[in-house]
């Protein structure tokens, strides 16, 4: 009987900071904490009393990679709030932001972040000396994104131009003039990145999860839609509230988010992929049955393969949205009481936002629900499974792959404005006690009793 | 392998948004030059691999908001021949030290159902505030032109050069119209800090103080300039209580105007 003690103090390649702690003994887990340390900032508080107007600003600020999915969840709740219809130019353009956001987010974890786990090495530099076009090819394809979001948002980080009710400055039509070159070059890249990591060797390990991801009729949903469910669920976004709750629990702490009933959920690229494949383009379609996904993929390793997927149809929305660019008009808007909700699927998954404010535009409360938050419950399950099945591996190897199965998610543990510290693994210095690998260590008592 | 004399770079986070951090890996096209040069040797959310102190270089984003965290800096900072603080978390506290006007457990209460599992101190407070600091970099988030100047200047041995003149210095080089004599949008740009290349003017919006104060600036008078124009002290409290708040210069002209609207 196989017996590990599986403890990564630091995971690396994911966005903020987590950790995982495992004990099994053969077939009994006696342990599985994904156990997440980064700091609590406190936005839900600190958002009352700011202006509306404030809000995209502020949020933009609970990550620095997805800045742009936090404004436009509170402009879509804001404008919902004050009776807004936006022009469908502004719509437009805010869907072309969003585009390059996924693409520098998927290029950055399909190149940078998940790739290196498929090919044998830590990192992507180390990657570069095996595959250096390989590398090459993400990077300029991650430029490709930031340069949407330079030119639309005014900066890659924490762009400045989103605001409720529209943009501050419309970009002229010739700003897109070398993009559409790159986007030329993006479409065909991604087509090569889809046959690339679809020759990657994933494990068999398909789950049955439920799904959960914005949908729209017409298009694949990215900016705006109904929220869906693989179990038939369709509801507004007001809805979202009374059919998923949050919990609260002593261990790792994030906000659990669940279903009203209990049951755990995913959101994410292989939840939307699985939800909204008809609505993708039609060469997205074929890319993703030759490499061998019909439209449904209950693997999470194969999630590399579909944010690939994700990644062409980003592109071909960036560059169909570019040539039909018309510059919106400028659109005031005053305050008014009232409440507000708002969800746009995150490179991450979904994201939803609700915000009261009063006549004077003040906040009065805000909830923010991020993608990593609900996915927290499935990460751990992934886990359980896992190292179960896998039982028969040696602790190192086993490691590496636990530490896998929670990259497939791209977590953003910084986007957790819920994210809380209430204990430590170790002191995150590995390399002052100990010279090289910092992984499958001692064990060390939890400072709160586990549940 | 690079030669082992390569200078060693880490790379540190504590509350933050990791965007800070992420504009490294936002040299797209400088992220394998400079992986010649310096030897990356812990940085998590780039690579897995580990190499023990101490380091040549450190950056440091985020702010100090645990008890924890107040001890582990003191550990970077003793394995770190030089420690560069990164963006305006890690040089003023950041966003999140907005807890520090109020009361930190009114804000936990609005966030999370059981407040007994939350542990965090009162104050998000800046990375000089607990060790010595060679050189900040700020911004909300950094410059990524900033950020490869300094790393370049720093394996050579020089003094990175950081711009202390005012955003306005950008905004004219820029060409644009100036906000304040034309009755524009509200903007903090001639009490900021360059770095940004004067962006929000140059998108028809006023500066909001991504970069902190700049050298000796005179926030009192830019204020008397904004209620002429009819702003509100509760406005102008917020106009300086941003990502800058606790940031000195900035936090005392909110708190002129906190209690002016009280």
């Amino acid at each position: 009987m196989k017996a590990h003690t599986i403890n990564v103090e630091t995971l690396a390649r994911v966005e903020g900071e987590g950790a995982i702690r495992i004990k099994v003994r053969g077939q009994t887990i006696q342990e599985l904490v994904l156990n997440i340390y980064e700091p609590p900032r406190l936005f839900e508080g600190f958002l009352r009393g700011r202006k509306f107007l404030e809000v995209p600003d502020i949020t933009a600020r609970i990550c620095g990679i997805c800045p742009v999915a936090y404004q436009m969840s509170s402009v879509q709740a804001l404008e919902r709030l004050l009776g807004v219809t936006v022009d469908p130019r502004v719509r437009d353009l805010r869907r072309l932001l969003y585009c390059g956001e996924w693409i520098e987010s998927h290029a950055l974890h399909v190149y940078l972040l998940h790739a290196p786990d498929f090919l044998g090495t830590q990192d992507a530099i180390q990657l570069a000396k095996s595959h250096p076009d390989v590398v090459k090819e993400g990077l300029r394809l991650k430029k490709i994104g930031n340069e949407i979001l330079r030119v639309v948002g005014g900066r890659e980080i924490h762009p400045i131009n989103v605001r409720v009710g529209g943009f501050y400055r419309s970009p002229e039509p010739s700003e897109f003039d070398e993009l559409k070159k790159d986007l030329d070059w993006a479409i065909e890249a991604s087509i090569r990145t889809i046959r690339f990591v679809s020759t990657f060797r994933f494990p068999d390990f398909d789950r049955p999860y439920l799904f959960v991801s914005l949908h729209h009729p017409e298009e694949y949903a990215i900016t705006e839609g109904r929220i869906a469910a693989s179990d038939g669920m369709d509801i507004d976004v007001s809805e979202f509230e009374s059919n998923f709750i949050e919990e609260h629990v002593p261990h790792s702490n994030a906000l659990h988010a669940v279903r009203t009933d209990g049951r755990l959920y995913f959101v994410g690229p292989l939840a939307r992929f699985n939800l909204n494949f008809a609505q993708l383009t039609p060469i997205a379609r074929e890319e993703s049955e030759k490499a061998g996904l019909h439209g449904k993929c209950m693997n999470p390793f194969q999630s590399i393969i579909v944010r690939s997927v994700e990644l062409l149809y980003a592109c071909q929305e960036a560059l169909r949205l570019i040539k039909a660019y018309q510059p919106p008009p400028f659109q005031q808007v005053t305050p008014k009481a009232g409440i507000g909700w708002g969800a746009t699927e995150a490179p991450r998954g979904l994201l939803y936002h609700r915000y009261r404010i009063n006549d004077r535009g003040s906040v009065l409360d805000a909830k923010i629900i991020p993608p990593t938050a609900q996915n927290q419950k499935s990460i751990e399950e992934d886990l359980r499974e896992y190292v179960l099945k896998h039982h028969e591996l040696p602790t190192d190897r086993l490691t590496l792959e636990c530490e896998q199965a929670v990259r497939n998610y791209d977590p953003c543990i910084s986007c957790a404005t819920h994210f809380v510290s209430l204990e430590k693994v170790d002191d995150h210095l590995p390399h002052l006690s100990s010279s090289g690998e910092s992984h499958g260590k001692d064990e060390r008592p939890p400072a709160l009793p586990q549940q | 392998m690079p030669p082992t004399r390569t200078p060693k770079l880490a790379v540190w986070k504590f509350a933050s948004c990791d965007g800070c951090q992420l504009s490294l890996l936002n040299c797209e096209d400088e992220l394998l030059e400079v992986t010649e040069h310096i030897t990356i040797a812990y940085f998590p959310e780039a690579t897995r691999a580990v190499i023990r102190g101490p380091y040549d270089i450190s950056l440091v984003e985020g702010s100090i908001t645990t008890s924890h965290d107040a001890e582990r800096i003191h550990q970077i900072r003793r394995n770190s021949k030089k420690l560069v603080s990164i963006g305006a978390c890690a040089t003023a506290g950041g966003i999140q030290a907005l807890r520090n006007f109020t009361d930190v457990q009114k804000l936990i209460k609005a966030v999370y159902p059981s407040p007994q599992y939350i542990e965090t101190l009162k104050k998000s407070t800046p990375i000089a505030d607990h060790v010595f600091v060679d050189y900040e970099l700020r911004g909300c988030p950094i410059s990524k032109s900033q950020l490869l100047e300094t790393l370049a200047c720093l394996i050579n041995n020089r003094k990175p050069p950081v711009p202390t003149y005012s955003v306005c210095q950008e905004c004219k080089t820029k060409g644009n119209v100036c906000g304040l004599v034309t009755h524009g949008p509200p903007c903090l740009g001639p009490v900021t800090q360059a770095g940004c290349g004067a962006l929000c003017p140059t998108y028809h919006r006023g500066c909001f103080g991504c970069f902190g104060p700049k050298e000796s600036a005179n926030t009192s008078s830019l204020s008397q300039i904004w209620a002429a124009a009819g702003m509100s002290s509760e406005d102008l409290m917020l106009l300086f209580r941003s990502f800058n708040a606790t940031a000195e210069v900035f936090r005392k002209e909110s708190e002129i105007h906190e209690s002016a609207h009280h």
